[in-house]
């Protein structure tokens, strides 16, 4: 295709856009709505993640050590563990520490806390806290733990006992609602895009059933068929593109009051969503609009130019 | 130039056929109006010549090219050595008569120097200027056929064919438009005129075919509108 055409067909574009006005404003409309599903849906998924991962640190793996394990035996322990994949984080918290959480914890609890003045030394071990990269890697973790491999260099005990196996229960459902969560998003997704997606295929293949005398017209004038196409297409896109930024302008307000009302509710404030993945969103809601514009005139112009 | 050898022509689902074993030739510069009754198969004619429809038997030639046997891609350029006018003008309603016109010449691959010399000449000789930027919900019948005439003329095609370009027209616009089509022919351009109008074809007193139940019935020289 030559630039001239280029130009004429991009122009072409513009002018039946503003000429339809009618016809335009319904397409933008119904491709508007559609963007507003994926914005939805977009907003959902980072709601769901954000709580899901929220719910996922509130596990983790404890290593209590026995009272008498060395700060170096532990700290190799820690460095191990950190070379792990499965490992997202391990804090050390030293036998001092824990000591002192444990006081803070008991302050109002007097009596604890005198029989803990009884005691000469420190009753309590140094922990590991390992946080996994997935709650479905604790086990492989606390295997790993488990093995005794990593206390092949010191013959002695040093680890009293690790949580998982008390939590397994709480860790195993956690991993369930998680995978439950994720799939039922992905499937409502798909239902509701592919909705919509129809929708805006028929608004716009009505729109060319239109101009379907229009198009008999240009081939009998001798246009190719490029030529006659690119326009709708052209077309097409700026459905995507006006109704990509329509949808960005009305999520403004309901981003705004979602979040100062309902941050708490939701656990994360979508207005600062919005803002911090703006262009990521003008960016999403136009391709997608643009392609879908383009794809939906390219197959609807296909019937009127076969013959 | 253009030459129908034996054609016939029916559609599906219809028992009848609208042609039935036509023959003729039409040579360059000639002015021929094609004749008869609604139904005759005037519009079939044209319609097979243009490669919008195929012929169930026998062959179309424009020149040494066979119309039937075009793949679409190739109609195209047979398109742009016909210039058409439709008695529905068939224009592009959201397109100025400027417009209407320059996109036959951008279908063609004229460059915009050309279309910007060749467009308000060619309006002017419709006596359209002054309404270039009208569109056609803008302008009346007769200055509608005008502007197609002009936009079937604008590439100098060698044929212009024109379906039944009077039969929405008042008797003055329909003399208006018979006397450009007489004017494009004596320029040199072979002319098709399908017509059920008596007085337009008598008043030509150029050659005539006449078509009657898909056949063709009579083919004079000087002729004149006798069913």
């Amino acid at each position: 295709m030559k630039v001239l055409d280029l130009k004429r067909i991009v122009r072409g574009g513009f002018l039946n856009f503003v000429r339809n006005g009618f016809v335009s404003l319904s397409s933008v409309l119904v491709m508007t709505i559609t963007l507003c599903v994926i914005t939805i849906i977009i907003f959902s998924q980072a709601v769901l993640n954000f709580s899901l991962s929220q719910l996922q640190d509130k596990v983790d793996v404890t290593v209590f050590f026995t009272v008498g394990a060395s700060e170096s035996e532990i700290l190799g322990i820690k460095n191990q563990l950190e070379e792990l994949p499965e490992v997202a984080g391990v804090e050390y918290i030293s036998a001092e520490q824990a000591l002192e959480n444990f006081k803070k914890r008991h302050e109002t609890d007097y009596l604890t806390l005198q029989a803990l003045e009884e005691l000469d030394e420190n009753p309590l071990g140094a922990t590991l806290n390992i946080e996994a990269v997935e709650a479905s890697r604790y086990e492989q973790i606390a295997n790993f733990l488990e093995d005794g491999d990593i206390l092949a260099s010191n013959q002695r005990v040093i680890i009293d006992k690790i949580n998982y196996f008390q939590n397994k229960l709480v860790i195993d459902r956690l991993i369930s609602i998680t995978e439950g969560a994720k799939r039922l998003g992905l499937g409502i997704t798909f239902v509701l895009v592919l909705i919509s997606v129809v929708i805006t295929f028929n608004t716009l293949r009505l729109t060319i059933y239109i101009a379907r005398e229009e198009i008999g017209v240009m081939r009998v004038v001798g246009a190719e068929n490029h030529y006659i196409r690119g326009p709708f297409m052209v077309e097409g896109m700026i459905y995507g593109l006006v109704s990509a930024f329509i949808t960005m302008l009305f999520f403004y307000p309901i981003s705004l009051w979602l979040g100062a009302n309902m941050t708490d509710f939701l656990g994360i404030n979508l207005n600062s969503y919005y803002f911090s993945n703006f262009f990521q969103l003008l960016i999403i809601n136009a391709v997608f609009g643009m392609l879908l514009g383009v794809i939906s005139s390219f197959l609807a112009t296909r019937a009127y130019l076969k013959k | 130039m253009i030459r129908f050898e034996n054609v016939t022509k029916i559609y599906p689902n219809a028992g009848e056929p609208s042609l039935e074993d036509v023959s003729f030739e039409i040579k360059e510069g000639e002015f021929v109006s094609i004749v008869g009754h609604s139904g005759a198969g005037k519009t079939t004619l044209v319609k097979l010549l243009l490669g919008e429809e195929k012929p169930t038997r026998g062959n179309i030639f424009f020149e040494e090219v066979e119309v039937g046997k075009l793949k679409p891609s190739k109609l195209t350029n047979l398109r742009r050595r016909i210039g058409t006018v439709f008695q529905d003008f068939r224009l592009l309603p959201n397109k100025t008569a400027y417009e209407n016109i320059a996109f036959a010449m951008e279908s063609a691959g004229k460059t915009d120097e050309e279309i910007e010399s060749d467009v308000p000449h060619v309006l002017d000789l419709v006596d359209l200027g002054s309404k270039a930027f009208h569109f056609p919900h803008q302008l009346s019948g007769g200055e509608k056929q005008r502007l197609s005439i002009a936009r079937a003329i604008i590439n100098n095609p060698e044929v212009v064919v024109a379906d039944e370009p009077t039969g929405n027209l008042d008797p003055v616009n329909t003399y208006e438009v018979v006397h450009i089509l007489k004017k494009i022919n004596s320029l040199g351009t072979t002319v098709i005129l399908t017509t059920h109008n008596k007085g337009v074809v008598d008043a030509i007193h150029k050659r005539v075919i006449t078509l009657e139940d898909g056949k063709v019935i009579r083919d004079d020289e000087k002729g004149k509108y006798i069913i």
